[in-house]
């Protein structure tokens, strides 16, 4: 078999998939694609999660380490069967929020961040070069093993480096071809994804071919084959339980978090139902894949030269039995593995360079900001066509770099930690709305960087790190020895740098985000992407619906309100000559629409909403009618706002009203010395003018005596007030010290009636049987309020026959005794006022009192815990005293 | 012919002091000790001078004054307003309503019957 052959039918096979693609995009395009959707397609497009390296590297694996290359295999198995609800939320979310990439999906889960986008698509492409590079080099090596055959025959190829070009070429050209004719909102590629499927029964066949090959055309059977396998090395490998977790989790995380598995798992899902296949056939494909992968790399071990390369046994074992047909299968099953993954994986990486790289670049170079127009969409092709280029000559740099030669799976190892980083903050973002873009950015960065210090600079081998470096740390630092930190020594470097950078990665992620606070965006979008099933319902596929009127009539309902919107389709529908509220979806109909909405909501959401409802049906009724509940719970919190400054000025109305009490006080106080000033001046106005008098002339001895008495009479009364004064000021500072004793009640008033005498003759009656109480109080105080009482109808009652009626009865338990005189009473209007300071009855000559009075009784029963009360309508002046209990 | 003055004071005692002053120097006192009825009592009396308290059972001094300067007949007749609540603002209130001079209780009586002297003229 020549190399001229093998490249002849390698290219009738990549015409073959140009057909299929083509094909599949034409159908797609001509709405006949229902087929292109069917689960199988898309269980098999996951297939690129087997590569070159799964195709060839598994049995070279198995070969050095024995059953470890299942690790591979279980943890993309566990994370179908056992995480498919993270996977249905990835998908929900993709859809949602129409999601391109892995490095979109975290840009827009934290508020929309480009940085995060450009440190996620930095991460991707250094990440995904070394596992490009692999494929390289896996169908150069594939190539090299027929040339070295050729060579044997005097035929010479090019040399290897020339060929991984002509391949990394090649791939590039496809992938321009099909990845970027066309700039789909939603980036899915049918055609890509159906000759990605063929690609992946392929691989299947070839490798399923060979194993039966091997198992029963050459061992002679199941039984020989564990013969076989127990002779060889491969039976006396020993599981090693830490490097085997840490390896199964490294897959499972990898799985979601490769570009190019997003990119097929998420971006090119087109019905969540195809999940609940993939979930069983995905593992089973993975199981059909690994089934043979122990019996060749056996009877490889047991039939090969020693020295041959086992990575290349699935070529190599048929090879030398002469099978070329087998060979040739064999070959276009491991150049499918390549070619597939390196085709998704730029379309993958192009999408993110071309999005969160070139174009924010090319925006802001081009001031005043972009019209969407034809223009600007040449601009993505071509960066998206320049971006796949890219990648792969990177791919190509590292594959000269590296020298081609360390092991297919210890590359795929390093790449797989590499994209691991992002897994903290994707799966924060799916469910902890805490989870913030500064925690996002410190954890992906700081993972990022253990990563390539620990993983990826060693893999260069010592170019890049000198042995100094490697055995005793930077500058001497043993701590930061790249493959020992903190002198841990003696783990795998793959586990060592995976648990060292997730470690300190999801750390960072946590605090950062416990400590950071997150824009209104990131709310909205966390909140979106948690909640992701409360407001989203899986619609069927991505096919364009006809445009609901009634759907648009329920959106503008929620914004406009419904009188109005429902006001504006009927009135548009009227137009059109309909009736009812379901216009035709005429443009002009959707330019008013959006006109009107745009009041509401401003111009460029409206657009969007009416664009993405009329324009295929890309995000779903609910997920609009999602934003607008957002809106609504925004609208919330402002209320909340709202109710907190009402809180405030409530509180500040307090302070108002306080501050008025004060000052009505302070007024009061001024008012009370005034009071006092006039109460105390009118009697000393008195003594110094008639002092005056008897000193100035000389008097007969009537007017004398009557001037002096007069001076007495004064002097008197402003002794009198002073005590009141005194007294009240101590009752109301309420330092008062009570003297508390027994006594009969008719005793006290006996005393308080003594007190007072009788000048005005006034007939005063008692029912002293009724008085017969013992009162355990103050009873000098008590008197004192008595002789007030006695003291005011004696003065006040101007009836021809004054009376007062003193009468002791009990109410609601309590002792009270009422005082009712036969006088005038108190006007009603005065009523509020009689127990206030200053005042009283009118009448000067009467009152001779200052009109303390009153103010006293009632601290004074105060402070006893009794009380003193007007009793209105009962003919005179009546007062009723409630004694303390007890 | 002595002057004559109208007295609106309610307290009994000061009514009698003021009156026993006034008289010894030749004035003709007419007093009034009731808010209600002091304007009458000045429209009657037809003084050269009015001495007036300010808290007066009925109506107060400030009313009084007020009524008094609304009347054309009084509107230039000197009233010394006497207070026991020598505030600033009272003061102040008296002078806004037309008062012609304002002393404060307790008053040395000599400097009353000058003062009054001064006003009738």
């Amino acid at each position: 078999m020549t190399s001229n052959l093998l490249i002849f039918v390698s290219l009738i096979y990549v015409a073959f998939l140009f057909a299929v693609a083509f094909g599949a995009d034409k159908w797609a395009r001509a709405g006949r694609g229902a087929w292109l959707r069917a689960p199988i397609i898309y269980t098999l497009s996951l297939s690129i999660y087997c590569t070159a390296w799964t195709f060839y590297g598994a049995v070279g694996y198995a070969a050095r380490s024995g059953l470890e290359f299942v690790t591979i295999y279980l943890g993309p198995t566990l994370v179908m069967v056992g995480w498919w609800w993270i996977l249905r939320k990835l998908v929900r979310i993709g859809r949602a929020q129409r999601i391109t990439s892995v490095a979109d999906l975290i840009s827009s889960r934290y508020g929309k961040s480009n940085l995060l986008g450009v440190i996620v698509t930095a991460l991707a492409v250094i990440g995904t070069t070394p596992y490009i590079a692999l494929q390289l080099q896996s169908v150069t090596l594939s190539l090299a093993v027929f040339s070295a055959e050729e060579e044997a025959h005097g035929l010479v190829s090019g040399g290897a480096p020339a060929t991984a070009l002509w391949v990394a070429a090649g791939l590039a050209v496809f992938t321009v071809m099909f990845g970027t004719r066309n700039l789909d909102v939603n980036e899915r590629h049918h055609g890509v994804v159906t000759a990605i499927a063929v690609e992946a029964v392929v691989k299947l066949v070839a490798l399923l071919a060979v194993g039966i090959f091997v198992v029963w055309g050459l061992a002679g059977g199941p039984g020989q084959v564990a013969a076989t396998i127990d002779a060889s090395p491969i039976s006396a490998w020993d599981i090693q339980p830490g490097r085997w977790v840490s390896l199964t989790f490294l897959s499972a995380a990898a799985f979601l978090t490769l570009p190019r598995m997003f990119q097929v798992l998420v971006v090119e899902n087109v019905d969540e139902k195809q999940l609940a296949t993939a979930s069983w056939a995905f593992p089973l494909y993975l199981f059909l894949m690994s089934l043979f992968v122990i019996p060749i790399a056996a009877v490889g071990l047991s039939r090969l030269p020693e020295g041959a390369n086992p990575d290349l046994f699935v070529l190599t074992v048929p090879l030398a039995e002469g099978r070329d047909g087998l060979a040739m299968l064999s070959f276009l099953g491991g150049f499918s593995s390549a070619t597939s993954m390196v085709i998704v994986a730029s379309i993958a990486l192009s999408t993110m360079v071309s999005n969160h790289i070139v174009m924010p670049i090319w925006l802001s170079l081009r001031q005043g900001g972009a019209a969407m127009s034809g223009d600007v969409r040449n601009i993505v092709l071509l960066a998206r066509r320049v971006s796949i280029g890219v990648v792969l000559g990177f791919g190509y740099l590292y594959y000269r770099l590296s020298g081609g030669g360390a092991a297919l799976a210890a590359i795929g190892l390093i790449s797989f930690t590499g994209i691991v980083q992002v897994l903290p903050a994707m799966l924060g973002g799916l469910f902890w709305r805490g989870a913030t873009r500064t925690g996002a950015a410190a954890g992906l960065i700081v993972g990022f960087a253990i990563w390539v210090y620990a993983l990826f600079l060693p893999s260069f081998g010592t170019g890049v790190f000198s042995p100094e470096i490697m055995a005793n740390g930077p500058f001497g630092i043993g701590w930061l020895r790249p493959q020992a930190f903190f002198g841990i020594t003696g783990l795998d470097p793959v586990v060592h740098a995976l648990i060292w950078s997730l470690l300190f990665n999801a750390a960072f992620f946590f605090v950062f985000s416990l400590v950071s606070f997150p824009s209104p965006l990131e709310r909205l979008q966390g909140a979106q992407f948690v909640n992701v099933f409360e407001h989203s319902s899986s619609a069927q596929g991505w096919a364009r619906g006809a445009v609901e009127a009634e759907d648009l009539l329920i959106m503008a309902q929620r914004i406009m309100g419904g009188d109005a919107a429902q006001a504006l389709f009927r009135a548009q529908a009227a137009a059109q000559g309909k009736s009812g509220y379901l216009p035709d979806t005429t443009p002009e109909f959707l330019e008013r629409l959006e006109r009107e909405l745009s009041g509401s909501v401003g111009a460029a959401t409206a657009h969007a909403m009416v664009g993405q409802i009329v324009g295929g049906a890309a995000v779903s009724v609910e997920d609009l009618m999602a934003v607008a509940d957002e809106t609504q719970q925004m609208l919330e919190y402002s209320s909340q706002l709202e109710e907190k400054s009402e809180e405030l000025s409530r509180t500040a109305r307090q302070l108002r009203e306080a501050n008025d009490k004060l000052t009505q006080i302070s007024i009061q106080k001024d008012a009370f010395l005034s009071q006092i000033s006039h109460e105390l001046r009118t009697p000393m106005t008195s003594i110094r003018s008639f002092s005056e008098i008897l000193r100035d002339a000389p008097l007969d001895g009537v007017a004398q005596s009557s001037y002096a008495g007069i001076i007495q009479d004064e002097a008197v009364r402003l002794t009198r007030l002073l005590d009141d004064l005194l007294d009240l000021s101590v009752l109301e500072a309420g330092q008062v010290s009570l003297n508390i004793q027994r006594a009969r009640l008719g005793a006290v008033l006996d005393r308080a009636i003594a007190a007072v005498g009788n000048e005005g003759g006034m007939e005063i009656r008692r029912d002293r049987a009724r008085e017969d109480i013992e009162i355990e109080t103050d009873t000098d105080r008590l008197a004192q309020v008595f002789i007030n009482l006695v003291a005011n109808a004696r003065k006040y009652c101007d009836a021809d026959k004054p009376r007062l009626t003193i009468w002791v009865s009990r109410k609601a338990g309590r002792t009270v005794v009422d005082f009712v005189d036969n006088g005038p009473g108190i006007p009603e209007g005065s009523l509020p006022m009689i127990f206030e300071k200053f005042w009283r009855l009118s009448d000067h000559q009467k009152a001779g009192g200052a009109g303390l009075g009153l103010a006293i009784s009632r601290e004074i029963m105060d402070k006893l815990g009794g009380a003193i009360a007007y009793l209105p309508g009962q003919g005179g002046a009546a007062f009723r005293v409630t004694l303390p209990e007890g | 012919m002595g002057k004559r003055i109208v007295l609106v004071e309610d307290e009994p005692n000061i009514i009698e002091a003021i009156s026993f002053i006034l008289s010894r120097e030749g004035w003709e006192v007419t007093a009034c000790a009731n808010g209600e009825t002091a304007a009458a009592t000045v429209r009657k009396a037809q003084p050269d001078v009015v001495l007036l308290d300010v808290m007066l059972p009925g109506r107060s001094g400030y009313e009084i004054l007020k009524d008094l300067r609304a009347d054309p007949d009084f509107s230039q007749l000197p009233v010394l307003m006497l207070t026991a609540r020598g505030q600033r603002k009272d003061r102040e209130l008296a002078a806004a309503l037309g008062v012609t001079r304002f002393m404060t209780k307790p008053f040395a009586n000599a400097e009353l019957v000058a003062a009054l002297a001064e006003l009738a003229g």
